[in-house]
C-alpha cells in the first residue's frame, strides 16, 4: 500500500503512509504553497520504504545503529545520540525525524513564509524572520474525550522566529508510544522536532516514582515489535498522593535541567495529575498554566 | 479517519489472498511496508489494521445513520469506541452505511453486513458493502457561462489527462472526470493521478483542473467555481432570449431597447417576439451574429470570459448598424448580461451615435434583479458507479436476480445513506450526489480503483427470493454490540433509506 493524502480543508494536508500521519499546512503566496506541497509529497513517498529496510538496526541500541544510511534514520541517530549513556534506541525519535525531514522539503523553495509539519503531535516549524508560530498545550486530553468535549487549553506560547526553536514533541503514558515514566505529558520545545521527541521521550521517563497505583507490564506483553524488549512500561497510573506526585516532578525536573544546561532542549512542560513544572531556557518562552 | 488507504481489509493487499492465518497465531500485515507482525488481539503499530480472530481486520468504526429527531437535527446519542450497554434500538432510528464496512474479497463471500431491522412492522434486510468500483466516474455540474475550453478538450490534473469537457447544459459547463480509461487504461502515473483525484472529489475536498486550450479550475463539490482565478457568483437567469422573455414588461416605459449579451443566444427586445407582442415601436440597432429567429442571435462573438459568456468586454463591439429609418434620436438603449453584472445605457445623439448616459432608476431596478433572479453559482458532482458486476455475488448466490428487483423497485438503493438513482437498462449503474454522502465517503485500493459504500436495502422475503445469504443476516443489536462504530447524523434532504420504495 502506498502513501495516501487527502486536502483535509482549504489549508491543510493530510499524508498518511502505514503507522505515519502528517498534518502539514503552508502560508505564503498560492503558487509558493503549491510547490512546496509538490515538494513534501515527492519526499514522502520513500521514507517509510527507506525506514523499514533499516528497521532492525533503528530497533536495537543507538550504538548499533551507527551505521544506518537513510536520511530520516540519519536524524533519528542525531538526535539520540546524546543519550546512549542510557538505553535507547533512535526509534525514540522517528516522529520528529520524519517531521524534520518533510518540514525541509516544504521550505527548500522561495516563498514560504511559515510552515508546520504534523506528525501525531510532534511538530517540525518552519518559520521566516519575522513570523511566529501558536501552539496550545493540553496535559490531559483523555480526560476531556471521555467527557465529551474538546479539550481545554491547559496553557499556550508563542514561538518566534528569532528563538532557537523549530521542533516541538510531547511524550506520556497515555501517548501512543510506551513510557517508562508516570508523566501525563512532557512537551518540550528544541531545535528541531527530532531533538524534541527525543528529550521529551527521556524526560518524560524520568518523571517516575515507585507507588503501588503506578502499574507497568514488560513492553513485549503488550505490543509485538517493539524496541522496548522486557523493559517495564506503564499501563495504569492510578491517584498518587501529593508528595509521590511532587517527587515524580522533582525526578524529571532534574534530568530536564541537565538537558537544558547541554543544550539539548530549549524548554520543557512536566505535567503529572494536575500539576505542572517549567523549565524555561528562553525566560518566559513558555507560558503554562496550571 | 481522513484518508482510508484500503478497506479491502481481509485481503493480502498485494495477491488478493485472504489473510486468514487460523485462530491463536501471529499475523503479518501487508498492508504497509512495515510488514507488523500482529498477534492475536492487538492491532499494527498505525492502529488501523488489526489481528481479530487471526484475520486481519480493518479497524476503522463501522459509520451508522442515526435518524433525525424532529427538525433540530439532533440525533440519538451513541459515544463513539463506547462499549454498547445492551439497550433495544429502535430498528428504525439507525441504518448501517457502506461507510467503514470495509468488503470481502473473493467476491463470492457474502458482504460483509447483511443486517435485518423492523421498520414500521415489516423485516427489512440491508446489505452493506464498501463496494471497489474500476467503472465509475464523477459527473461535475459547473454553473457558469464563461468559456472554459471547447467539448471534448481534455482535462487535466498534475499534468495528466483525467476526463473531458463534456456537452453543455443550461446555464453550466459539464465535465466527465475519472473513468476506467484514465483509471486503468493509460499510463500508471495517470491512473494514480485520476484515482486520487476522484477520491478528493468524491470527499467534496477542492480540486484543481486544466482544460487543455482553455482555462484553469479550482472544482469543489457544493461550492462556487474558481474560473482562472476568479470566484463565479451568479448563474445566469436564462439565456439572452429568455431573459428578454422575463423581463420585457418591466422594461416597458423605461427605456425603448433592450439588448442582452448571451454567448448563447443574443435578444433583442423590439425585435422579438416579446417585444413585438407589447407593440413597442421597432428600435432599429442591429447587432452582428446569426439571426436565429426575430430578436435571437447566435454567435454574436466568441466565447470567453466577458459579457455573458462572451470575450466582449466593450458592448458595443456586438453593434453591426444602426437603421437610419427606424432608430431616433433620444432612443433609450440598455446593454445587459444575462447575469446582470455587466450593464451599459445609452441614448441616440441627434447623429444617431449611441452615447453613454446615467442609467435610470427604475432600469437600474431592473438590472439589479436580474442579478437577484440569478441562482448562486456552484459546482455539483455526482457520482457514478456500475455495481452490476461481482459485486453482486455479496449480496446474492444469482447475481441477476439483484439486477431485476432493483429495476422491478423491490431493492432501495442507497450511497452512504444517499439515495441514488440507477440508470435503466442493463446493469446496476447508480449516480449520487456526493454532497448527499457522509464526509469522507470514499476511498481508494492501489489497482486503482475507486471505493465508495453502497446499501441495498429490501424486504426480508424479497431477500430470500432473490437467493440472498439469508443465514448470513444479523440483528441491528448485534451490530451495533459488535462492531467499532460512530453514529452521525445523515443528510436531512435524504429519505430515511429504510422506508424503502415510496
Amino acid at each position: 500500500m502506498g502513501p495516501v493524502r487527502a486536502q483535509l480543508d482549504a489549508t491543510r494536508l493530510h499524508f498518511q503512509h502505514g503507522p505515519i500521519d502528517l498534518v502539514i499546512e503552508a502560508a505564503g503566496e498560492r503558487d509558493a504553497v503549491a510547490a512546496a506541497y509538490r515538494r513534501a509529497w515527492e519526499r514522502f513517498q520513500d521514507v517509510l520504504g527507506r525506514l523499514v529496510e533499516e528497521l532492525p538496526a533503528l530497533r536495537s541500541h543507538v550504538d548499533r545503529a551507527q551505521g544506518v544510511k537513510g536520511p530520516v534514520a540519519r536524524r533519528m541517530l542525531a538526535a539520540c545520540l546524546p543519550y546512549r549513556d542510557v538505553f535507547i534506541t533512535p526509534m525514540a525519535a522517528v516522529a520528529g525525524a520524519v517531521a524534520d525531514e518533510i518540514i525541509a522539503a516544504v521550505s527548500d523553495g522561495e516563498g514560504i513564509s511559515k510552515a508546520y509539519v504534523n506528525n501525531g503531535g510532534d511538530i517540525a516549524l518552519h518559520l521566516e524572520s519575522g513570523e511566529r508560530f501558536s501552539v496550545g498545550l493540553v496535559s490531559d486530553p483523555a480526560h476531556a474525550l471521555r467527557h465529551g468535549h474538546t479539550p481545554a487549553l491547559d496553557g499556550s506560547f508563542e514561538i518566534l522566529a528569532s528563538q532557537p526553536v523549530r521542533g516541538i514533541a510531547s511524550s506520556g503514558w497515555r501517548g501512543r508510544s510506551f513510557s517508562l515514566g508516570i508523566a501525563d505529558s512532557v512537551t518540550v520545545l528544541a531545535r528541531d522536532a527530532a531533538a524534541a521527541d527525543a528529550a521529551a521521550t527521556m524526560i518524560a521517563n524520568a518523571v517516575d516514582v515507585d507507588d503501588p497505583a503506578v502499574v507497568r507490564r514488560p513492553a513485549e506483553e503488550l505490543a509485538d515489535d517493539t524496541d522496548l524488549g522486557k523493559l517495564p512500561v506503564t499501563v495504569a497510573v492510578g491517584r498518587l498522593p501529593e508528595h509521590a506526585v511532587q517527587c515524580a516532578l522533582d525526578s524529571g525536573e532534574r534530568r530536564a535541567r541537565v538537558l537544558l544546561a547541554e543544550g539539548l532542549i530549549a524548554c520543557a512542560a512536566l505535567s503529572l495529575q494536575s500539576r505542572v513544572r517549567v523549565v524555561d531556557g528562553m525566560r518566559g518562552g513558555l507560558r503554562a498554566a496550571a | 479517519m481522513t484518508t482510508r488507504a484500503d478497506p479491502a481489509a481481509q485481503v493480502d493487499a498485494e495477491s488478493g489472498a485472504p489473510a486468514d492465518a487460523g485462530p491463536g497465531r501471529k499475523i503479518v500485515c501487508n498492508a504497509c511496508p512495515v510488514l507488523c507482525n500482529i498477534t492475536e488481539g492487538r492491532a499494527g503499530a498505525c492502529d488501523r489494521y488489526a489481528n481479530v480472530d487471526g484475520r486481519l481486520t480493518r479497524v476503522d468504526p463501522l459509520l451508522l445513520l442515526g435518524r433525525l429527531a424532529g427538525s433540530q437535527g439532533a440525533v440519538v446519542p451513541f459515544l463513539a469506541g463506547e462499549p454498547w450497554g445492551g439497550k433495544l434500538v429502535s430498528d428504525a432510528s439507525v441504518f448501517v452505511t457502506g461507510v467503514g464496512a470495509g468488503t470481502t474479497y473473493p467476491d463470492y463471500k457474502p458482504a460483509p453486513f447483511i443486517v435485518a431491522s423492523k421498520p414500521a412492522g415489516v423485516d427489512m434486510v440491508t446489505v452493506v458493502t464498501e463496494g471497489i468500483f474500476s467503472y465509475c466516474s464523477f459527473k461535475v455540474k459547473i454553473d457558469t457561462d464563461r468559456y472554459i475550453g471547447p467539448e471534448q478538450a481534455n482535462v487535466r490534473c498534475e499534468g495528466e489527462v483525467v476526463g473531458h469537457v463534456t456537452t453543455m447544459e443550461y446555464g453550466s459547463q459539464m465535465l466527465s472526470l475519472g473513468g476506467v480509461r484514465h483509471l486503468t487504461g493509460g499510463s500508471k502515473k495517470e491512473g494514480r493521478v485520476t484515482c486520487e483525484l476522484m477520491m478528493n472529489l468524491g470527499n467534496r475536498q477542492a480540486v484543481e483542473l486544466e482544460v487543455e486550450g482553455g482555462s484553469k479550475l479550482l472544482v469543489q463539490a457544493g461550492k462556487a467555481p474558481l474560473i482562472d482565478g476568479v470566484e463565479e457568483n451568479r448563474m445566469r437567469v436564462g439565456c439572452g432570449s429568455a431573459t428578454i422573455g422575463i423581463f420585457a414588461t418591466q422594461w416597458l416605459g423605461h427605456v425603448d431597447e433592450v439588448i442582452v449579451v448571451d454567448d448563447h443566444i443574443t435578444g433583442v427586445l423590439t425585435e422579438h417576439q416579446a417585444g413585438r407582442f407589447l407593440e413597442m415601436r421597432p428600435g432599429g440597432i442591429r447587432v452582428i451574429g446569426r439571426k436565429s429567429t426575430p430578436g435571437r442571435y447566435f454567435q454574436v462573438a466568441n466565447p470567453g470570459s466577458g459579457w455573458g459568456g462572451t470575450d466582449i468586454t466593450d458592448p458595443l463591439k456586438i453593434i453591426k448598424s444602426i437603421d437610419r429609418g427606424e432608430a431616433w434620436p433620444g432612443e433609450r438603449v440598455l446593454m445587459v448580461s444575462t447575469t446582470g453584472e455587466d450593464h451599459a445605457y445609452f441614448v441616440l445623439d441627434e447623429a444617431l451615435r449611441l452615447v453613454p448616459a446615467e442609467m435610470p432608476a427604475p432600469v437600474k431596478k431592473v438590472v439589479e434583479r436580474i442579478g437577484e433572479n440569478c441562482e448562486p453559482a456552484l459546482c455539483t458532482v455526482l457520482f457514478m458507479g456500475g455495481a452490476g458486476g461481482s459485486l453482486r455475488a455479496g449480496v446474492t448466490e444469482n447475481p441477476v436476480a439483484l439486477t431485476r428487483s432493483i429495476k422491478d423497485l423491490l431493492v432501495n438503493v442507497t450511497c452512504g445513506g444517499a439515495p441514488a438513482y440507477v440508470w435503466p437498462g442493463g446493469g446496476i449503474m447508480a449516480m449520487v450526489d456526493v454532497s448527499r454522502m457522509p464526509e469522507n465517503s470514499f476511498g481508494r485500493v492501489p489497482t486503482p480503483a475507486i471505493v465508495a459504500p453502497i446499501e441495498f436495502t429490501m424486504r426480508a422475503a424479497d431477500y430470500a427470493a432473490l437467493g440472498g445469504h439469508v443465514q448470513r443476516v444479523r440483528a441491528l443489536e448485534d451490530v451495533l454490540a459488535t462492531e467499532r462504530h460512530r453514529i452521525i447524523a445523515g443528510d436531512a434532504r435524504n429519505p430515511w433509506p429504510l422506508d424503502g420504495k415510496g
